[in-house]
């Protein structure tokens, strides 16, 4: 489904070049549930970022489903971020003025979902979650699980086949955590692509593979035990 | 991403900060509506100056003694070797002028007035019985200048209503007689209120024959004569016709001026256009001014959202859906503070002459759509900035922004 072959990203920080990635190449399966692990400044930030269609490579070729990402322009990139991949960050990312349900819905919005139909797909996905009582409540009254599991409803409005989670259990209390884990191994197995970027070994070892990142490399990508 | 849903958010947007965007539109919000209000005034100022010229007569033609190269406007009578023009040019255009329907010959000068031991300085007028038509002027009591009058150099005074107030009183004054200046006039005539006209009170000025006028004055040289024809098409017939006869009686000189109504008045239109058009201008700068504070405004909003931004664009919005986004938040504002503004300037302008009556207003539709379309490509050109800045922003920076 995924594949990067000899990725490199730059950046230029003043006079001088910084490499964060070089020559990085990792293919993913449909179905997979990958855990990118490395300490901070290692590049597995950028790495997903890459991955998620939010950023290009300097060099490199990365394919999605078959089409090359480096190409599109920003529009495009847009419109694979849209339909294609679903996003679970760290700190939620919901926005703060809308109520959940309406949180859910903004990917619809963006392709041209009518908001009647929003509703009507966003309303299971909150149910899926747990988070039938709590539709109508804003971000500020739910706690950070909840949060999360809106922005999990909300990733997968559009049933993108591939999901990406940055340390999505990283500001939440470890039964929260847990519960956070279960609904995406569920994902999972329900054919679900997952790919979480953590350095928390618990998480690490529920993922059927653990791709680990040094100084912008892979120094090691291995099946769990 | 389509507009009613954009602008569904941009609203959202802008009533979670109410007290900011109330006083962002404040800004636009005033600058609308000193332009409708002074563009008002100064249509008003138009509009009560045409009334005031049509309404001293149409098709009005002053001839004033001098000749002047430039045509239209107010010339002052020019010094120098000019010939006069006389009671008898008068007499001859009247005569000989058969698309004239009244050439009244009129003097015009300051005197002091006196009865009893009450006195005012007053402007004295020497007509012919027609001015009273060409006037359109209402006799109150008594009657008014009338031919024989003017035939024998009667000295005989028909008084304005102030004048007749400040000297007489409640008293009738028919019949008294007056001194003016130091010449004994017996009052004939009281005339009927009429008001200020163009700044000067009609009220405040006595009328004489103009043969005793011109006695009184001690000239046989009149002011002007205003000449008045029926018919619009003909004035430049009309005009053509007192020429001829005119610069026959004068050795074949040309010595005089024809001044016509339509031409006072175009003079006057395009002061007052001018005068309205700065007025505007002025009045527009305040537009300007309000329009940097919604670019302001809007740039501050863009950072405070940098993160939105950022989730948005990672959700799949392209920079055009963000551009828009913020695009119509800001004209959103110029917009509604342009529809506020134009209600109370509106307002301002009809309420305004009911307590300053020397202020006539005029409110025109077309200040309005001005104004409104200004107000809207206000909202755009500041607009567009802080959307671009919006719309451009890295996903991942956006997203990290604290």
């Amino acid at each position: 489904m995924i594949s990067l072959s000899d990725i490199t990203k730059t950046y230029r920080m003043g006079e001088v070049d910084i490499t964060v990635l070089s020559g990085v190449s990792l293919s993913v399966q449909q179905g997979e549930l990958i855990a990118i692990m490395g300490p901070s400044g290692s590049g597995k930030s950028t790495l997903m970022n890459i991955i998620g269609c939010l950023d290009r490579p300097t060099s490199g070729i990365y394919r999605f489903e078959n089409r090359e990402i480096s190409t599109l322009t920003d529009d495009e990139l847009a419109s694979v971020r849209n339909n294609k991949i679903g996003f679970v960050f760290q700190t939620f990312n919901l926005l703060p003025r809308f109520s959940a349900i309406k949180n859910v819905e903004v990917p619809l919005i963006y392709s041209g979902v009518p908001a009647r139909q929003r509703r009507e797909r966003a309303v299971p996905l909150l149910n899926k979650v747990g988070l039938a009582e709590r539709m109508e409540h804003k971000p500020t009254e739910l706690s950070g699980g909840q949060q999360q599991r809106v922005a999990i409803a909300r990733a997968l409005v559009n049933n993108p086949p591939l999901l990406l989670a940055d340390e999505p259990t990283g500001n939440l209390d470890s039964r929260s955590g847990e519960e956070i884990l279960k609904i995406l191994t569920g994902l999972n197995q329900q054919g679900v692509t997952i790919i979480i970027v953590t350095h928390d070994q618990g998480v690490a070892a529920r993922c059927k593979r653990v791709i680990n990142i040094k100084d912008g490399q892979i120094i090691s990508d291995r099946a769990a035990a | 991403m389509n507009f009613f849903e954009t602008f569904q958010v941009s609203f959202e947007a802008i009533l979670s900060n109410k007290v900011r965007s109330g006083l962002t539109m404040l800004g636009v919000i005033i600058g609308v509506m000193a332009v409708i209000l002074l563009v008002s005034i100064g249509e008003g100022a138009r509009v009560y100056i045409t009334k005031e010229l049509t309404g001293l007569g149409t098709n009005l033609l002053i001839i004033q003694p001098g000749k002047t190269t430039a045509s239209g406007g107010f010339h002052p009578p020019s010094a120098g070797t000019v010939r006069k023009l006389t009671y008898d040019d008068a007499q001859a255009l009247k005569r000989r002028a058969w698309l004239l329907t009244d050439a009244v010959p009129i003097v015009l000068g300051t005197g002091r007035i006196k009865y009893t031991n009450l006195g005012r300085d007053v402007m004295i007028i020497g007509v012919t019985p027609e001015f009273q038509r060409v006037r359109n002027l209402f006799i109150d009591s008594g009657s008014y200048v009338t031919q024989g009058d003017v035939d024998s150099k009667f000295k005989v005074v028909v008084l304005g209503t102030k004048v007749k107030e400040e000297l007489f009183g409640d008293q009738n004054p028919l019949g008294k007689v007056v001194m003016l200046s130091d010449v004994r006039y017996r009052v004939v005539g009281v005339m009927r209120k009429k008001g200020t006209s163009l700044g000067m009170d009609v009220d405040d000025v006595v009328y004489v024959p103009v043969t005793s006028g011109q006695e009184l004055f001690d000239t046989d040289a009149l002011f002007e004569i205003i000449a008045s024809t029926p018919h619009a098409e003909d004035v430049d017939k009309t005009i053509a016709q007192i020429k001829d006869i005119l610069i026959k009686r004068h050795a074949h000189r040309e010595d005089f001026t024809i001044q016509t109504q339509g031409a006072i008045l175009s003079t006057m239109n395009t002061i007052l256009g001018v005068l309205t058009a700065v007025l505007g201008g002025i009045a527009g700068i305040s537009l300007l001014v309000g329009g940097i504070g919604i670019m302001n405004i809007m740039l501050v909003s863009v950072r405070e959202r940098t993160r939105e931004i950022g989730i948005r664009k990672a959700l799949g919005a392209r920079n055009r859906d963000i551009m828009a986004q913020f695009m119509i938040e800001a004209m959103t504002l110029s917009g509604a503070g342009g529809i506020i503004g134009i209600l109370i300037g509106v307002g301002l302008a009809l309420v305004i002459p009911l307590f300053v009556t020397v202020l006539p207003t005029s409110v025109s539709v077309w200040s309005i759509l001005m104004a409104f379309f200004f107000s809207g490509a206000v909202g755009v050109f500041f607009g567009v900035y802080p959307a671009r800045k919006a719309a451009l922003q890295d996903p991942i920076q956006a997203l990290r922004y604290e």
